[in-house]
C-alpha cells in the first residue's frame, strides 16, 4: 500500500482515483479467481464452451454439463452473494469507524448482527411450530427474511433508545447498542436452551457464516438491500469527515449532524442484516477492512466508504474461495477463514506500520 | 443460458440414465446407518466418498471425507463427480440442498429413522435408490431383531435408564423421547427416565435425583472425554443417582448402538444383555454385515 501511494504521488495521480482504480482492480481479479478457481477442477476447454454457450456462439457439449453446473449454479451467484455481502460490511464497519469516531467499532455495535442473529436462530428453533403458517410460505426464505426483520429491529430500537430529546450523542448510542446487544443475546440464549440437538448444531454453523447456500434468486433482493444503503452511505462521506474533528465542529460547519448520524445506523443496518440473512454472521471484514484502506491511503472518507465497498466484497470472495478450497470435498466456514486468514495480515500490517513510523 | 440449462436435472441425469441399469457407478453417502446399508447390500466398492458420521465397515475409514453432514459443501460434493447422493434426511443445511438440486445431482433422500423397523426401511430404501434387491437383507435384519422380542418383552420389570449424551462441561446433556437414545433404551428392556421430556436436556442435580435412573448409558467416547467413569459419577447431576451408587454405566459405541442400521439387532441384543445381565437371548445367525 505504500508503495502504491508513492506511486500514486510520484506520477501525481490524485489518491482517491488510485484508491479506487487499485480497489475495482483487486475486487475484478477476486471475482475471476472466485470464478475460475475452486476444489471441482474446470478444465480451459469446459471453461470456454460454457462461456461460448452463454454468449450463443455455440451450443454446450454434453461432456460440459457438470462445468456448467458448476460455473452457473455453483460458483457465479457465490461470488456474487460474497461481493455484495463484502460490500456491504465494508461499507456499514468504516461508516461505524466514521461515526464512532473508534478504530475497534463495527457494525456488531448498532445492535444489527445480535439482532439479526436472534431472528435467524428463532427461525431455526421455531420454524416449525410457531412460524408454522410463515414458514409454509416463505420456506427457504423465511431465515433470511427474518435475520433482516430482527437486525433492523434491534438497531431502531438502540436508535430510538440511544436518542435523547431528538439530539444523538455518540456515548449513549454506544450505550444502547451495549443494551440491546444484551437483551438480544439472552433472548438468543432462550432459543438456545430450547433448541434440541440439531438446531443448536444449525445455530452454531450459523453464526460462523456460510455462502454454500447462494442462489441466482437472492442476487435481486441484495442489489437493492444492499446496494443502495451503499451507494447513499458512500454520499455521507463530507459530514463523516467534518465529525472526525467533532460533532460541535461538524454542527459548526453547517451540517445536519444528527440526521446524517440517523441516516448513517440504519442505512448500515439495512446493508448488513440483508446480507447476513443469506449467509449467517461473517466477523471481521467490517472491522479490518476499513483500516486496510486507512493505512493505505489516509483517513478521507471519500476514499474509505466506497474502498471499503471494493475491498470488503474482494476479501469476502477470496475468503469463500479459501473456504470452497482448504478442507475440500468438505468446506469450512467462512466466517473462521476470514477471521484465521484476516487477522495475521492485520497484525503485519500494523507492524509494517509501526516499523515505519520509528526511528 | 447457463442457469436455463443446468435448472434442468434431466440435462444432467440424461447422461446417466445408461448407467442407471446395472446401479450407480459413484456414490457420496452421507449418514452412518446409510452408509452401513450400501455396504451390507454389496454396493460397498461404489461409495466413493462418505461424511464424519460414517464410520463402519472399517473399507469407509479410507474414503475421502465429505465433512460433516450438518455442514454439506455444493461444490465439494459436486467436484466429487456422484452418479447418486444417498443422503440421511437429517443431512442439512437446506440452503446447500436447494443448491445441489438445482446444479441436477441426483440425489436420494432416506429417512434416518429409529425403533423397531427402523432399520429395515432404511434398507429397503436404500436399495430401491441403488437399484438393488433389498429384500434379503431386510427381511434377515427384521427377523434378527424379532427373535429378540419375546425374551425382552418377558423380562420381569423395566429398568430404569438414564441415556447421557455428553458431560464435558456444566449440566450432563441427557436423552429424552424422540431420540435414537430413547429408541434403542426401550427395544433394549429400559425405561428411559427421562422419556417425558423430547430430545436432549441439560439434567439438574435434583431432577437428577428424583428420576432416580438404575443404569447411566453413555457413548464410550464420551465417557473418556468426561475424565473416566470416577469423574463422571462426580458430577453432581450424576452423584446422586442409584446408578452411581452401584456404580452402573455401561457404556456403548455410538454409530453401532444408536444407528439403527444392519446391526441393529446384533446391537439390541448386546446392550439388553448389558442391562440385564442374567437374561438368556437366542443366538443371532452369523450375518456377513454384522
Amino acid at each position: 500500500m505504500g508503495v502504491s501511494l508513492s506511486l500514486a504521488s510520484a506520477r501525481g495521480i490524485p489518491p482517491r482515483v488510485m484508491a479506487l482504480a487499485l480497489g475495482t482492480v483487486v475486487l475484478l481479479a477476486a471475482m475471476l479467481a472466485g470464478i475460475l478457481l475452486g476444489p471441482a477442477r474446470i478444465s480451459p476447454g469446459g471453461f470456454l464452451a460454457v462461456l461460448q454457450d452463454l454468449l450463443g456462439i455455440a451450443p454446450l457439449p454434453d461432456a460440459f454439463l457438470r462445468d456448467a453446473a458448476v460455473l452457473g449454479v455453483i460458483r457465479a451467484p457465490r461470488v456474487l452473494l460474497g461481493a455484495l455481502v463484502g460490500a456491504g460490511l465494508g461499507v456499514a464497519g468504516a461508516t461505524m469507524q466514521g461515526l464512532f469516531r473508534n478504530p475497534l467499532a463495527d457494525p456488531g455495535l448498532i445492535g444489527v448482527s445480535a439482532g439479526a442473529a436472534l431472528a435467524a436462530v428463532a427461525a431455526i428453533v421455531l420454524g416449525g411450530t410457531v412460524f408454522g403458517t410463515a414458514a409454509g410460505l416463505l420456506g427457504l426464505w423465511l431465515l433470511p427474511a427474518a435475520a433482516f426483520c430482527g437486525g433492523l429491529l434491534a438497531t431502531y430500537a438502540m436508535e430510538r433508545l440511544g436518542s435523547v430529546g431528538g439530539g444523538a450523542d455518540v456515548a449513549t448510542l454506544l450505550l444502547a447498542g451495549v443494551a440491546v446487544n444484551a437483551i438480544a443475546t439472552a433472548l438468543t440464549g432462550v432459543l438456545i436452551f430450547m433448541a434440541d440437538d440439531r438446531q443448536a448444531r444449525d445455530i452454531t454453523f450459523w453464526t460462523l457464516g456460510s455462502l454454500s447456500g447462494a442462489r441466482w434468486a437472492h442476487l435481486p433482493v441484495l442489489l437493492v438491500l444492499v446496494g443502495l444503503p451503499m451507494l447513499i452511505l458512500c454520499t455521507l462521506a463530507r459530514p463523516l469527515n467534518a465529525l472526525i474533528l467533532g460533532e460541535a465542529e461538524a454542527f459548526h460547519l453547517g451540517l445536519r449532524v444528527d440526521a446524517a448520524k440517523r441516516a448513517a445506523i440504519l442505512l448500515s443496518a439495512v446493508a448488513v442484516a440483508a446480507g447476513v440473512g443469506f449467509t449467517g454472521l461473517i466477523g471481521f471484514v467490517g472491522l479490518v477492512v476499513p483500516h486496510l484502506l486507512r493505512l493505505g491511503f489516509g483517513a478521507d472518507h471519500r476514499i474509505v466508504l466506497p474502498g471499503s465497498a471494493l475491498l470488503g466484497a474482494a476479501l469476502l470472495i477470496l475468503a469463500d474461495l479459501a473456504a470452497r478450497s482448504l478442507a475440500a470435498p468438505a468446506e469450512l466456514p467462512v466466517g473462521v477463514v476470514t477471521a484465521l486468514l484476516g487477522a495475521p495480515f492485520f497484525l503485519w500490517l500494523l507492524r509494517q506500520r509501526m516499523a515505519g513510523a520509528g526511528p | 443460458m447457463i442457469a436455463r440449462r443446468a435448472l434442468l436435472p434431466a440435462a444432467l441425469l440424461a447422461s446417466g440414465t445408461a448407467r442407471a441399469a446395472a446401479g450407480p457407478a459413484r456414490i457420496v453417502s452421507v449418514g452412518g446407518a446409510i452408509t452401513e446399508a450400501a455396504f451390507a447390500l454389496g454396493a460397498g466398492g461404489q461409495v466413493a466418498a462418505v461424511d464424519t458420521t460414517s464410520r463402519f465397515p472399517p473399507p469407509v475409514q479410507g474414503l475421502p471425507q465429505i465433512g460433516y453432514m450438518r455442514a454439506l459443501a455444493p461444490e465439494g460434493l459436486i467436484a466429487l463427480r456422484p452418479d447418486l447422493l444417498l443422503l440421511s434426511d437429517e443431512a442439512g443445511p437446506v440452503q446447500a440442498l436447494a443448491v445441489l438440486r438445482a446444479a441436477g445431482l441426483p440425489i436420494a433422500t432416506i429417512r434416518d429413522g429409529a425403533g423397531p423397523g427402523a432399520a429395515e426401511a432404511k434398507i429397503r430404501a436404500v436399495a430401491a435408490a441403488l437399484g438393488l434387491a433389498g429384500e434379503p437383507v431386510a427381511s434377515a435384519v427384521a427377523a434378527d431383531w424379532q427373535a429378540l422380542d419375546a425374551p425382552i418383552a418377558a423380562l420381569p420389570r423395566r429398568l430404569r435408564a438414564l441415556f447421557v449424551l455428553s458431560a464435558t462441561r456444566g449440566a450432563p446433556l441427557a436423552s429424552g423421547r424422540d431420540t435414537h437414545a430413547d429408541a434403542m433404551l426401550r427395544a433394549a428392556g429400559a425405561e428411559n427416565v427421562l422419556g417425558d421430556f423430547a430430545g436432549y436436556r441439560p439434567l439438574s442435580a435434583e431432577a437428577a435425583a428424583t428420576l432416580a435412573p438404575e443404569v447411566i448409558v453413555m457413548m464410550d467416547h464420551t465417557i473418556g472425554e468426561a475424565g473416566g467413569i470416577d469423574a463422571l459419577l462426580a458430577i453432581p447431576a450424576l452423584a446422586v443417582t442409584p446408578a452411581a451408587a452401584t456404580r452402573r454405566v455401561v457404556a456403548v459405541e455410538g454409530s453401532y448402538a444408536l444407528g439403527f442400521g444392519p446391526r441393529a439387532a446384533q446391537a439390541r441384543r448386546d446392550l439388553t444383555r448389558l442391562l440385564h445381565p442374567g437374561i438368556a437371548l437366542p443366538e443371532l445367525p452369523a450375518r456377513p454385515w454384522a
